[in-house]
C-alpha cells in the first residue's frame, strides 16, 4: 500500500508529537540514569567523568538503610500473603457458592472502598490501630494494608473467576471430588495467573507507600525504606545527594523488574482497576 | 439438569470470612469511627487523648467558620485548592494527555511507541517517595535539569518551588497518573473494529475526524470511568507532600495533607476527623455516580 503525501506527513508529524511528549516525561527521571554512579553527583544533570559504583558500596555499609529495605521486604510480603489468600478465597465465594445476598456484599464493599480513603481514615485507622495495640510494630502496616487493599483485589479475582467456566469443578465433582478437592485441584491452578496479578499489584502498592507506616511506625529498626531514605538529609536538612540517588535506584528495582516480569509473562494491559 | 452449588453457603461464609474480617476492622469500622471521633475534641496527646468529650458540632463549625474559611492554611483554602487541583491535574492534565497520547500510540511505529510508553508508565508505577525527590533535584534553581533546558533556550530560570508551587503539583499529578488514562485509553481504542477507520480512510478523512466522528463516541462509556476513577483518586491523593510538604506557607496544602497536619503536627484529631467525614461525603458522591454507570453499563452487555 503506498501511503498519500499527505498521510506520509500526518504519519511522521504523529511520531515526532510522541516521541516530544514521551522526552518531557522521560526528563525528570534523566537524572537518575546518571546521578547514582557519579561520587559526585548534585541535583544538576551530569555524565560523570568516572562511572563508580562508589555510592552503592557507601549505602550498601549503612545499617539502617539496609534494614529499611528488609523492612520494606517484611511489610509487602506480609500484606501480599494475607491479601493473596484471603482475596483467593473471598472471590471464589463470591463466584461460585450461593451464600444469600451476594449481590448486596458486592455493592457496600465496593462503596466502602471507595468512600474510605487512606485521606479520610488516617485519625481512625490510627486510633485503631493504638487500641489493638499495635503502634510501632510490623503487623500494623501489614493488617492496615491488607484490609486497604482486599476489596480491589477480590473484585480483580471475582471477574477473574467468573470469567472461568463451571463445567471444570462441576465434572471433578461428578467425578466424586469433594467442593475442597475441586476448588484446590481443579480451581486454584486455572485462577493462577490471576493471583499473579493481584499479588503483583499488591506488593508494588505497599512496597512504594509513604503515608501509612509514616503515621503508624515510630522507631527507626522498622521504618520502610520509603520512610528510611529521608535519613540521608544533613543535619542542616540538605540531601546527601549521592547516596539518596544510589538507594533510589536500588529501592525501585523490585518495582521496575516486576513491572518487566508483568510486561513479559501477560503483557501489561487491563486487569481491572490495576491502582488503588 | 440437576443444578447443584460448587461451594455450600456454609463453606461460601467460611471462605469469605478472613476478608470480612480485615475488611470491617479497616475499612467499615474506620468508616464509623471517624464519624464518632469528629463529634469529639480528641487529641493525640494530654487529657483529651484519653477522656474526649463530646462537643457536638463544633469541629464542623470550627471548619466552616466563614470568617477564616478563605484563609491559607485553613479548611476552606484547602478545599477549593483541591478541587482547582483536580480540575487541573486530572481532568484537563491525565485525561486528556492520555487520551491524546493513546490516540498517537494507535498509529506511531514501533520503537518511538515503546520508548514514549514506558516514559509515561514508568512515572506511574515507581514508588511515590522517589518520584518526589527526582522532581525535587528536577525542579532545583542553580542545578536542576528544567532551569538548565530553561537557560539553554534563552529563558530566565525559574525558582519553581517558591514562585509557582501549585502549579508545580499540578503539572507533577499530570505526569506521575497520565500512563492510567493512556491505557485505559489505548485498550478502548483498540477495541474498535479496524474496518470502521478503513472505510473512513477511504473517505480520506483526517485523523481528527476519525477521532471525533468514529471513536470518540464509541469510548464514551470509558470516557466516564476515567474521568470518575482519576477524579477519585486526585481528590485524596497525598503524594505532593512529599515534594513541596504541603508549602510554601501552605500554597500546596491539598486536603489530605491538611487532615495530615490538623491531625498528627497539631494533633487535633477531632478537627481532623471532620475533615475526614466531609472528604468521605466527596468521596461518596463520585462513588454513587460511579457506581450507578457501572452498573447500567452491566445491564446493556449482560
Amino acid at each position: 500500500m503506498t501511503l498519500s503525501f499527505h498521510q506520509m506527513l500526518s504519519r511522521i508529524s504523529f511520531s515526532v508529537l510522541t516521541a516530544i511528549i514521551g522526552i518531557a516525561f522521560a526528563l525528570p527521571l534523566l537524572w537518575f540514569l546518571f546521578a547514582p554512579f557519579n561520587a559526585r553527583a548534585e541535583l544538576g544533570l551530569e555524565i560523570p567523568a568516572v562511572f563508580t559504583l562508589q555510592n552503592f558500596y557507601t549505602v550498601f555499609e549503612n545499617k539502617f538503610a539496609m534494614r529499611g529495605l528488609l523492612n520494606s521486604f517484611i511489610q509487602s510480603v506480609g500484606g501480599v500473603v494475607l491479601v493473596g489468600i484471603s482475596a483467593t478465597l473471598a472471590a471464589y465465594a463470591l463466584s461460585r457458592s450461593d451464600v444469600p445476598g451476594k449481590k448486596s456484599i458486592t455493592y457496600i464493599l465496593l462503596l466502602f472502598s471507595s468512600v474510605v480513603s487512606g485521606s479520610a481514615a488516617m485519625v481512625p485507622i490510627f486510633l485503631i490501630i493504638s487500641s489493638l495495640g499495635l503502634i510501632d510494630t510490623h503487623i500494623a502496616v501489614i493488617l492496615v494494608f491488607a484490609g486497604g487493599l482486599l476489596p480491589t483485589a477480590m473484585f480483580i479475582l471475582r471477574d477473574f473467576i467468573d470469567g472461568i467456566p463451571k463445567s471444570y469443578e462441576e465434572s471433578a465433582m461428578v467425578a466424586g471430588a469433594s467442593s475442597m478437592q475441586a476448588f484446590r485441584d481443579v480451581a486454584l491452578p486455572v485462577i493462577r495467573p490471576g493471583i499473579v496479578v493481584v499479588v503483583v499489584w499488591a506488593f508494588v502498592n505497599i512496597w512504594g507507600s509513604f503515608l501509612i507506616p509514616f503515621i503508624l511506625l515510630r522507631s527507626d529498626e522498622l521504618m520502610p525504606a520509603s520512610v528510611a531514605i529521608y535519613s540521608f538529609y544533613s543535619e542542616a536538612g540538605t540531601p546527601i545527594v549521592t547516596l539518596l540517588a544510589a538507594y533510589a535506584l536500588i529501592y525501585s528495582f523490585p518495582v521496575i523488574s516486576l513491572y518487566l516480569f508483568v510486561n513479559w509473562k501477560f503483557g501489561f494491559r487491563f486487569f481491572g482497576g490495576i491502582k488503588a | 439438569m440437576k443444578n447443584f452449588s460448587l461451594l455450600s453457603a456454609r463453606a461460601g461464609a467460611l471462605f469469605f470470612s478472613p476478608a470480612a474480617a480485615l475488611v470491617g476492622a479497616f475499612v467499615i469500622v474506620p468508616f464509623f469511627w471517624v464519624i464518632f471521633v469528629s463529634f469529639t475534641n480528641r487529641t493525640l496527646l494530654g487529657k483529651t487523648a484519653l477522656n474526649p468529650e463530646f462537643v457536638g458540632f463544633d469541629n464542623y463549625i470550627a471548619l466552616f467558620n466563614m470568617s477564616t474559611f478563605f484563609t491559607r492554611g485553613q479548611f476552606g483554602f484547602s478545599l477549593i485548592l483541591t478541587i482547582q487541583f483536580v480540575l487541573l491535574s486530572a481532568l484537563v492534565g491525565q485525561a486528556l494527555l492520555g487520551m491524546v497520547l493513546a490516540w498517537l500510540l494507535q498509529s506511531t511505529p514501533k520503537y518511538v511507541k515503546v520508548f514514549s510508553e514506558s516514559a509515561v508508565i514508568v512515572a506511574w508505577i515507581l514508588p511515590e517517595v522517589v518520584i518526589g525527590f527526582a522532581w525535587f533535584a528536577f525542579l532545583d534553581y542553580d542545578n536542576g535539569t528544567l532551569n538548565m533546558l530553561v537557560t539553554s533556550l534563552g529563558l530566565e530560570p525559574g525558582d519553581w518551588l517558591l514562585e509557582n508551587p501549585f502549579w508545580v503539583i499540578v503539572f507533577f499529578n499530570t505526569w506521575r497518573g497520565a500512563a492510567f488514562s493512556m491505557m485505559l485509553f489505548n485498550s478502548a481504542f483498540s477495541s474498535i473494529p479496524p474496518s470502521y477507520f478503513q472505510a473512513a480512510d477511504v473517505a480520506g478523512a483526517t485523523s481528527f475526524q476519525k477521532f471525533k466522528d468514529i471513536a470518540l463516541p464509541l469510548i464514551k462509556g470509558h470516557v466516564v470511568t476515567d474521568l470518575i476513577l482519576i477524579t477519585m483518586w486526585t481528590f485524596n491523593v497525598f503524594t505532593p507532600f512529599l515534594l513541596t510538604n504541603g508549602g510554601p506557607s501552605y500554597r500546596t496544602e491539598l486536603l489530605s495533607i491538611y487532615t495530615y497536619r490538623v491531625a498528627f503536627k497539631d494533633f487535633e484529631f477531632g478537627k481532623g476527623a471532620a475533615v475526614g467525614v466531609v472528604i468521605m461525603l466527596i468521596n461518596l458522591a463520585f462513588a454513587l455516580v460511579y457506581l450507578r454507570i457501572a452498573k447500567q453499563k452491566n445491564k446493556g452487555t449482560a
